[in-house]
C-alpha cells in the first residue's frame, strides 16, 4: 500500500511537468501544424543556461526568469529564422527541420556546457514528508513543481480566454487566411505562439532537472512521453494535454516501480501506439475523425 | 515529398527508353552498346562498381579499410531508409532501432567464441527477423503520417535499446553483447593475394563483406525501385486518393515498404555487428536514427546515389571536423560534439534551401544545361 501511494505521488510529479511539456507541443501544433521536435533540445539549453547563471552565485530564481526569457526569445527566433521558411510546405520538410535543430542543439549545448553529468539544484526540500510516522515519496519540491504548472496553465488560460491578443492568437492558429482579412498580423502571433510554447518548454525542463542531473541528452526521453501525453490527449487540446500528461506520468511511474525502469519507454511507445489504433484523435478531440 | 514535381521527369532522365528521339553525339552511341534491360544495365554499373571497391580497398591503408567497413553498414540502412522515406514518404526515426535487432541477432546465433552458425546464414536470419519486425512496426505505422509516425519511430528509438537492459542475462545489459569477429576464409585470402599480392587482415575483410552486402542490396533495390513496386511506391506518396482509385491497396503497400526498409536495416545491423565486435545500447541511440535520416536529406531523399553520398558524409566528415575543432582551441570531448552540430545545421539548412538534396540539386543543374543546349522548346524539361 505504500508503495503504491509512493509510486502515485511519485507519478503526479512527474505527469505534472510531462503535462507542461505536452502542453507546449499542443500550442506549437495548434499554430503551426509542426510538432516541434527540438522542444526537449531546447528546453534542455535553457536548463543549462539557468544553471550556468545559478553557478555564477545567483538564485535559483534568477536562473529560473533567465530560462523563461531565454526560451521566449530561442522559441521566436527559431521560428522566424527555420520554421517559417517551412510552415505550409510539406509535412515531412518541417519535422525534419525540427529534427535537425534537436541534433543541433544537443551538440552545441555539449561543446558549450561539456557533456558531463552536473547537478542541477532544487529551490524547496527533496525530503519526503511524514504522515503518520511514514516518510512518503511527495516532497516540498514536488508541490512546487506541480503549482508551477497549474499557475502556468492558469495564466495560459487567462490569456486565450480574457485578453485582444490571445483571441487573435487563437483566430490566427484556426484560419490564417481569414485572420489575415480581419487584420490580425497572422505572422506575428505565429512567433509569439512559438515563444510561449517554449516558454512553457523551458519552465517544464528546469521542472524535471531540479533535484537531479543535467546533460545533454536529459530530455531525449521527455520528448517521447510528451509527444505521447499529447497525443493521447488530441493534440489539438491543451486541456487533453494536462489530462494526457497526467495520465501517462501515472501509468509510466506503476511501470517503472513495478516492473523495472527500463521498461517505461517501451511502455510509452505501447501505450501511443495503442491510442494511435483505437482511438487516434485522441481523448479531447472536437473534430471527429482526423487523419493520422 | 518535397521533390514530387521533379521526380517523375528525373525518373524519366535515367532511363533511356523513355528518352525520346535519340540524341546525337557519342553518349548516343554509347547508350546503344548498353544491355537492354534495366536489370542488365544495373548489373553493369553494380560490376564496375565492385571493380571500383577492390581497388580502393586494397589500395588504401587498414585504417581507411576500417573506415570504408563503417561507411558500408551506414549506407545499406541509408539505402533502406531513403528507399521508405523517399519513394514511400514514411519517415522513420526508428532505423537505429531495427539496425539493433540485426546486431543483436546476428551476435546471438554467430555465438562469443564464433562457433555458431556461418556467417552469410547469420546475417540472413538477422534480415529475416528485422524483416519481421518490420512488418510488425509497418503494420502500425501504415495508419500513421507526418509527424505521427516520426514520434511513433522516435518512441521505438528510444525504448528498443532500453529491452537490452531489461534482459541484461541473454543481451548483455549496459555493457553490451560481444560478437565474434569472423575468420577470413582461406578461399577469399587466396583471391585477393592471385589478384594484388596483399594479405587480407580481418578489417579488410570485413570492408569487403560489407560492401558486397551493399552492392547486391543496392542491385536489389534499385530494380525494385525501376519497377512495377517503385512506381507503386510513388503512387502512393505523390496522393494517397489518386493511388487508392486506380486499386492500389495502400495499407499492403506501405507495410511491405518499411519491411524492404527493414531488411536493409537488419543487414546493416548484422554487418555493424561484425565490423564493431559488440552490440551494446550505447550503439543504437537515437543519435545514429537521426544520423541515418541526414544521410539520405543532404545526399537526396529518394536517390540511392544519395544514400552513398550521405554515408560516406557520415563516415569522413567527422574526423575532418573534429580536427578543425581541435586546431581551433577546443578540447577532445568537444571537437567530437562538433560533427553532430554541423549535422544538425546541414539538415536544418538543405531543407531551407535545397530540399532535393544534393543529387537534386545535380540533377536540376543537369536539366537546366541540357535544356539550354537543345534549345528552350524541348518538352521534356520537368
Amino acid at each position: 500500500m505504500q508503495q503504491f501511494l509512493n509510486v502515485t505521488l511519485t507519478g503526479l510529479g512527474q505527469g505534472a511537468v510531462y503535462a507542461a511539456f505536452a502542453l507546449a507541443l499542443v500550442l506549437i501544433w495548434r499554430s503551426t501544424r509542426v510538432v516541434n521536435f527540438a522542444q526537449g533540445a531546447m528546453a534542455m539549453f535553457t536548463t543549462y543556461l539557468a544553471l550556468t547563471v545559478i553557478e555564477g552565485g545567483q538564485s535559483y530564481w534568477v536562473g529560473l526568469v533567465v530560462a523563461l526569457v531565454a526560451g521566449l526569445v530561442l522559441g521566436a527566433v527559431i521560428e522566424r529564422l527555420v520554421i517559417r521558411p517551412v510552415e505550409g510546405g510539406p509535412e515531412l520538410n518541417a519535422v525534419i527541420v525540427t529534427l535537425g535543430l534537436f541534433v543541433a542543439l544537443q551538440a552545441l549545448a555539449a561543446i558549450l556546457f561539456g557533456s558531463t553529468f552536473r547537478s542541477f539544484p532544487a529551490p524547496f526540500d527533496l525530503r519526503g514528508f511524514t504522515v503518520g510516522g511514514v516518510n512518503i515519496a511527495f516532497t516540498p519540491n514536488s508541490i512546487y513543481i506541480i503549482v508551477a504548472v497549474v499557475v502556468v496553465m492558469l495564466a495560459l488560460v487567462a490569456l486565450f480566454r480574457f485578453t485582444d491578443l490571445g483571441l487573435k492568437m487563437r483566430a490566427a492558429a484556426f484560419s490564417q487566411e481569414v485572420s489575415r482579412l480581419l487584420g490580425v498580423p497572422v505572422g506575428r502571433m505565429l512567433t509569439l505562439g512559438w515563444a510561449l510554447a517554449a516558454g512553457v518548454g523551458s519552465l517544464s525542463g528546469l521542472l524535471i532537472a531540479g533535484g537531479s542531473l543535467v546533460f545533454p541528452a536529459y530530455m531525449d526521453a521527455v520528448i517521447v512521453y510528451g509527444f505521447v501525453a499529447a497525443v493521447l490527449g488530441g493534440l489539438d487540446s491543451p486541456a487533453g494535454a494536462v489530462v494526457g500528461g497526467l495520465t501517462i506520468g501515472l501509468l509510466l511511474s506503476y511501470v517503472s516501480g513495478y516492473l523495472g525502469s527500463e521498461l517505461v519507454a517501451l511502455a510509452a511507445l505501447a501505450i501511443l501506439v495503442a491510442v494511435l489504433l483505437v482511438r487516434p484523435q485522441g481523448l479531447f478531440a472536437r473534430t471527429a475523425a482526423r487523419r493520422v | 515529398m518535397s521533390q514530387q514535381t521533379d521526380e517523375p521527369a528525373a525518373a524519366q532522365a535515367s532511363s533511356p527508353v523513355a528518352t525520346g528521339a535519340p540524341r546525337p553525339g557519342p553518349l548516343a552511341a554509347v547508350r546503344r552498346r548498353l544491355p537492354r534491360s534495366t536489370f542488365g544495365r544495373h548489373a553493369l554499373v553494380v560490376l564496375l562498381a565492385l571493380v571500383a571497391v577492390v581497388l580502393v580497398l586494397e589500395l588504401t591503408s587498414p585504417f581507411r579499410n576500417s573506415q570504408f567497413a563503417t561507411m558500408s553498414y551506414y549506407a545499406i540502412a541509408a539505402a533502406g531508409l531513403t528507399v521508405l522515406t523517399g519513394l514511400n514518404g514514411q519517415i522513420s526515426l526508428g532505423h537505429g532501432a531495427l539496425m539493433a535487432v540485426g546486431a543483436y541477432t546476428t551476435g546471438l546465433l554467430l555465438g562469443d567464441d564464433g562457433t555458431g552458425l556461418p556467417l552469410l546464414l547469420v546475417m540472413v536470419i538477422a534480415a529475416a527477423v528485422t524483416a519481421l519486425v518490420g512488418a510488425v512496426v509497418g503494420a502500425a505505422a501504415a495508419r500513421l503520417h507526418g509527424p505521427y509516425l516520426a514520434g511513433a519511430t522516435l518512441a521505438l528509438a528510444v525504448a528498443v535499446p532500453g529491452l537490452a537492459i531489461y534482459f541484461d542475462h541473454t543481451l548483455g545489459g549496459e555493457q553490451g553483447l560481444p560478437v565474434a569477429s569472423p575468420d577470413v576464409p582461406d578461399w577469399f585470402a587466396d583471391a585477393v593475394y592471385f589478384l594484388s599480392a596483399n594479405e587480407t587482415p580481418t578489417a579488410k575483410y570485413l570492408a569487403y563483406l560489407g560492401w558486397g552486402t551493399l552492392l547486391v542490396v543496392l542491385l536489389l533495390l534499385a530494380n525494385l525501385m525501376a519497377g512495377r513496386i517503385g512506381r507503386v511506391w510513388r503512387a502512393v506518396r505523390d496522393d494517397e486518393v489518386a493511388a487508392e482509385l486506380a486499386g492500389i491497396r495502400l495499407g499492403r503497400v506501405r507495410v511491405l515498404a518499411f519491411v524492404v526498409s527493414a531488411v536493409c536495416a537488419g543487414l546493416a545491423g548484422s554487418v555493424l555487428g561484425v565490423v564493431v565486435r559488440l552490440a551494446a545500447p550505447s550503439g543504437f541511440t537515437i543519435v545514429l536514427s537521426l544520423g541515418l535520416l541526414t544521410a539520405v536529406v543532404v545526399g537526396g531523399l529518394g536517390s540511392l546515389e544519395g544514400a552513398l553520398l550521405g554515408s560516406a558524409l557520415l563516415v569522413f566528415l567527422p574526423p575532418a571536423v573534429t580536427n578543425l575543432g581541435i586546431g581551433a582551441g577546443l578540447d577532445g570531448t568537444q571537437a567530437a560534439q562538433l560533427a553532430p552540430f554541423v549535422y544538425g545545421v546541414v539538415l536544418v539548412l538543405v531543407m531551407l534551401l535545397a530540399p532535393s538534396g544534393a543529387v537534386g540539386v545535380v540533377k536540376k543543374l543537369w536539366n537546366r544545361s541540357r535544356t539550354n543546349r537543345r534549345g528552350p522548346s524541348t518538352r521534356r524539361t520537368g
